[in-house]
């Protein structure tokens, strides 16, 4: 690790930390402020429920979702900030080493005395860090929001943190995902299409794997590795999809070594 | 000792050439440059040399160590000046600079002090909001500003008007006083033939030539310009004569051997006007060329 390496990356990570800290605390907000007057209503709302198509449910991600109960409600905003996550992880993992081959700072940074393993290791802890921030922004967020709305309404406070613990491991899985592919394609000129699509296919497949029942897209997206209503229920963790989770992102991350040492940075043309 | 050696160094992009069993040394303390036009192959030697990229066969050593295996350790004394420069656009000269020293172990600030006052460079002023040439100067000081002992410049002269060139390669030699040695990649041959003890060339992908600048310009055509009454040019056809060419009355021709046999013709004729010159590096080049 290069701690001149760290800083240089933290920093320039600082904007996009900034902005998403401030989406989350919104969203937060926003959608927990609705809350008192669900609750008021929430068996019509369960009512309303049980109407719907299951398969419609399961694509919402609302399958055996308790609306009334204040972390059933959270779980909506859970799945939105997922998202949100999940693409900012992905900007991370896929602009890592692309964006200083896109606008051609490669050459600085890899004629420096700084071994390619020092350089990949000063970058991941840097993202790594951007996301802790982020992480840690959206629990405060999340309490902050839940105790402000909450008014006379329980919650399990290890559940939530439990489903917060997962937020950070589910973004560490775009993080490596998204590096990989970076360096498994030869040039990525925009970051932005990547992890959109990255961020919405996993979230798509999770719906899809629902709806299908059978298939087993399960093992593949996170958005099913860490099913808030999962945790919820058993308050406890999918152990084994989280296990496959943590693999992927393991992997991921070992093949983003091995192919980034012996990449060919191009010059100009 | 050789600081450079590079040992039948080949690489191909895929089916794409970019050097073919290239091999050359430099010696401590030269000014070696390496000539060729776009697309031979002088980048990508240079970026081998830097590992940027990674050899299909051969190697190349710095320092005498390999480049592939001790990069990290090789780099430290190592200045880059790309042809192409490119820097982090939200940042501020002095931060990059500062960015940039912070990689090399010692304090650096005097020396980038000295360096961006010499090139005039505004140190308070965004990196995006730079000219190509200032930016271009941002890469001169910060691939000197850590004192390497060895400089690789990849056509760097592109982009700098003519007086900062000439400050520029004032500078380089002053580098070479010190003992640093430089290799120079361009495809200028005169600002080569200012600056460089040996030159390489290169041609899609191979060395064509090592050789002295001297050696170059000696062992090779002499340039000819003879003005004489009812010259023709019948009266030249000697073996080594080339490219003869009519011109006002005067006739302008190549020629390569004993200086002797020339002179003996042209002592019988009725000349008013005689000059015989080395070729230009230009001339040469276009040689190898044909």
């Amino acid at each position: 690790m290069k701690s001149n390496i760290y800083t240089h990356e933290l920093r320039m990570k600082s904007r996009s930390i900034l902005t998403w800290s401030i989406a989350i605390f919104a969203l937060m907000f926003f959608f927990l402020s609705i809350y008192p007057s669900f609750a008021e209503e929430a068996e019509l709302a369960n009512q309303l429920m049980s109407k719907m198509p299951e398969e419609l449910k399961q694509a919402f991600g609302l399958s055996n979702t308790d609306m009334a109960s204040l972390l059933g409600f959270y779980t909506l905003v859970m799945v939105f900030t997922q998202l949100c996550l999940a693409i900012q992880a992905g900007n991370f993992g896929f602009g890592l080493v692309s964006i200083e081959e896109s606008e051609l700072t490669a050459d600085f940074l890899l004629t420096k005395p700084v071994s390619r393993v020092q350089i990949l290791t000063s970058k991941l802890l840097a993202a790594l860090t951007a996301i802790i921030i982020t992480n840690l922004v959206t629990g405060a967020a999340s309490f902050l929001a839940i105790t402000t709305f909450r008014s006379s309404h329980t919650y399990d406070a290890g559940t939530l943190t439990l489903m917060l613990v997962g937020l950070l491991i589910f973004q560490v899985f775009f993080l490596a995902v998204g590096l990989v592919i970076s360096l498994l394609v030869k040039r990525i000129h925009n970051v932005t299409p990547y992890s959109l699509g990255l961020a919405f296919s996993a979230y798509v497949l999770n719906a899809f794997s629902g709806v299908f029942g059978d298939v087993k897209l399960e093992y593949i997206t996170p958005f099913k590795h860490f099913d808030p209503n999962y945790i919820i229920e058993h308050n406890a963790f999918d152990t084994r999809l989280v296990l496959i989770n943590i693999g992927i992102s393991v992997a991921a991350i070992a093949i983003s070594y091995w192919l980034y040492i012996r990449r060919d940075i191009h010059a100009v043309s | 000792m050789s600081i450079i050696e590079v040992s039948h160094l080949t690489k191909y992009y895929g089916k794409s050439r970019g050097i073919v069993d290239v091999s050359f040394n430099e010696e401590e303390g030269e000014i070696f440059g390496f000539i060729g036009p776009n697309g031979a192959g002088k980048s990508t030697t240079i970026r081998l040399l830097l590992s940027l990229i990674h050899p299909t066969s051969g190697s190349a050593s710095i320092f005498g160590k390999d480049v592939t295996t001790h990069g990290p350790e090789i780099r430290r004394q190592i200045g880059y000046l790309p042809s192409e420069v490119f820097y982090y656009e939200g940042m501020k000269v002095i931060d990059l600079l500062k960015y940039s020293a912070s990689f090399f172990p010692g304090d650096h600030t005097k020396r980038m002090k000295e360096l961006s006052e010499l090139m005039e460079l505004e140190m308070n002023r965004k990196i995006s909001d730079l000219s190509y040439g200032n930016k271009k100067k941002v890469g001169i000081v910060q691939g000197l500003l850590h004192s390497p002992k060895l400089l690789l410049l990849d056509e760097p002269t592109a982009g700098l008007d003519p007086l900062m060139q000439r400050k520029f390669f004032d500078l380089i030699r002053e580098e070479n006083k010190r003992g640093v040695t430089v290799f120079f990649s361009s495809h200028i041959l005169g600002e080569v033939q200012r600056l460089c003890n040996r030159v390489g060339i290169i041609r899609e992908g191979r060395i064509v030539e090592i050789s002295d600048i001297r050696t170059l310009q000696q062992n090779n055509y002499k340039k000819v310009r003879v003005t004489a009454e009812g010259i023709t040019p019948a009266i030249f056809e000697l073996p080594g004569v080339t490219n003869i060419e009519t011109e006002n009355g005067s006739l302008n021709f190549f020629f390569k051997g004993e200086i002797k046999s020339i002179l003996q013709v042209i002592h019988k004729l009725q000349v008013t006007d005689v000059t015989i010159e080395e070729p230009t590096l230009e001339e040469i080049f276009m040689h190898y060329y044909e």
